[in-house]
């Protein structure tokens, strides 16, 4: 669940806007049943991997913040979204207040109200049960592998059926396998992270930020993600000598905010607008 | 208190995951709803960076962490993998600390 990642972004929400992808790359309709599920798995395995990674670490770095490892490997049952997790857990090890540190998670969750309108699209609804589980898969990868792939929705029926089918196929195969490896992965990191005597003789202090700073750099290449990034620096070190641990973290999304009404030149380089 | 902090942001997540699926099938977020929720996380992202790099407790200080997330940075810049940036930060921090800086 690597959040905010290139891919992620190229492909959130905007499968409908990506009309110049050429027919040619989609998968024919008469496509074997092995080749799909060899597709499938060639689309969830690297995935699973990358996830797996970012988990372990998070997994160590949630045990380094104070966590019990039962109750690291929960955060990764429960929640389900890495960076909030790392935010959470980054608020702690600050020595913030929790809940300081779940606002901060759910700021940056509030993404997911568009990945999950975004995949909507393609749902067939159904049972409640369908539709809960549908909404534990939402993460990063599932949502973005799933449209990202399928190309835009096609405006004819039966296409459009065949489009949804392959659509959510790819979505629920892609989701449990990073569920799966996320929390796995968490768990191992954070019973594994106990051999480590000490933290910050393996640096693992400063683990976090080069983290965020891996997160962060989709937006330090558009002209409105960098002033959002400068805004929230400045008020978070700004406010640090003065608020609680974890406020300046939570103003600092105002920065977010704020560069909605900068005018900005050289827009039409940003990611999702 | 940090069990009920962890499933107050498991609840509010799913909350927001589950909008779509249960609520909102072939609708589009309004623009400027949907550019607030893509900047928002660069604000906060960044203050994490800033904040767990110079800060230690309610000061801000200047130890080996900055030179751990400046390499970090010339990975990031150069489109290392997540989990390498991760290994620069915290490798060179450590190998700070080890020659006796912060």
């Amino acid at each position: 669940m690597r959040p905010f990642n290139r891919t992620t972004r190229r492909a959130r929400l905007d499968a409908p806007g990506v009309a110049e992808r050429a027919p040619g790359l989609e998968q024919p309709a008469s496509a074997s049943e092995a080749a799909a599920t060899r597709d499938l798995v060639a689309a969830a395995v690297p995935v699973a991997l990358a996830v797996g990674a970012y988990g372990l670490s998070y997994g160590v770095l949630a045990v380094a913040a104070g966590l019990s490892p039962a109750v690291a490997t929960l955060s990764s049952i429960i929640v389900l979204a890495g960076g909030s997790q790392f935010a959470f857990v980054g608020v702690l090890a600050l020595g913030g207040n929790p809940f300081a540190g779940a606002v901060s998670g759910l700021l940056l969750n509030v993404r997911y109200v568009a990945f999950g309108l975004a995949i909507a699209r393609a749902l067939p609804g159904g049972s409640l049960g369908r539709r809960a589980m549908d909404s534990y898969l939402i993460v990063d990868e599932s949502v973005a592998l799933a449209l990202g792939k399928a190309g835009p929705m096609p405006r004819d029926p039966a296409a459009r059926q065949q489009w949804s089918g392959e659509v959510v196929r790819r979505f629920r195969v892609v989701g449990w396998s990073v569920v799966s490896a996320w929390i796995l992965t968490t768990a191992a990191g954070a019973y594994g992270g106990r051999l480590i005597a000490d933290p910050q003789v393996l640096g693992l202090d400063a683990a976090f930020p080069a983290g965020f700073l891996a997160l962060l750099a989709p937006w330090l290449r558009t002209p409105r993600g960098r002033t959002a990034a400068a805004i929230g620096v400045a008020l978070a070190l700004g406010l640090t000598p003065f608020a609680p641990p974890g406020v300046p973290i939570i103003a600092a999304s105002l920065g977010g905010v704020i560069a909605l009404w900068v005018p900005v030149r050289a827009e039409h380089g940003e990611a999702t607008t | 208190m940090i069990i009920l902090a962890l499933v107050a942001l498991a609840v509010g997540t799913y909350l927001m995951k589950a909008i779509g699926p249960f609520a909102a099938a072939g609708r589009e977020l309004p623009p400027w709803l949907d550019r607030l929720s893509n900047l928002l996380p660069a604000g906060l992202l960044a203050a994490l960076v800033a904040t767990q790099t110079v800060v230690d407790g309610t000061s801000l200080v200047l130890d080996a962490r900055i030179v751990g997330v400046a390499a970090a940075a010339v990975a990031v810049a150069l489109r290392a993998h997540f989990g390498v940036v991760v290994l620069v930060g915290a490798g060179v921090t450590a190998g700070v600390r080890a020659l006796g800086w912060g």
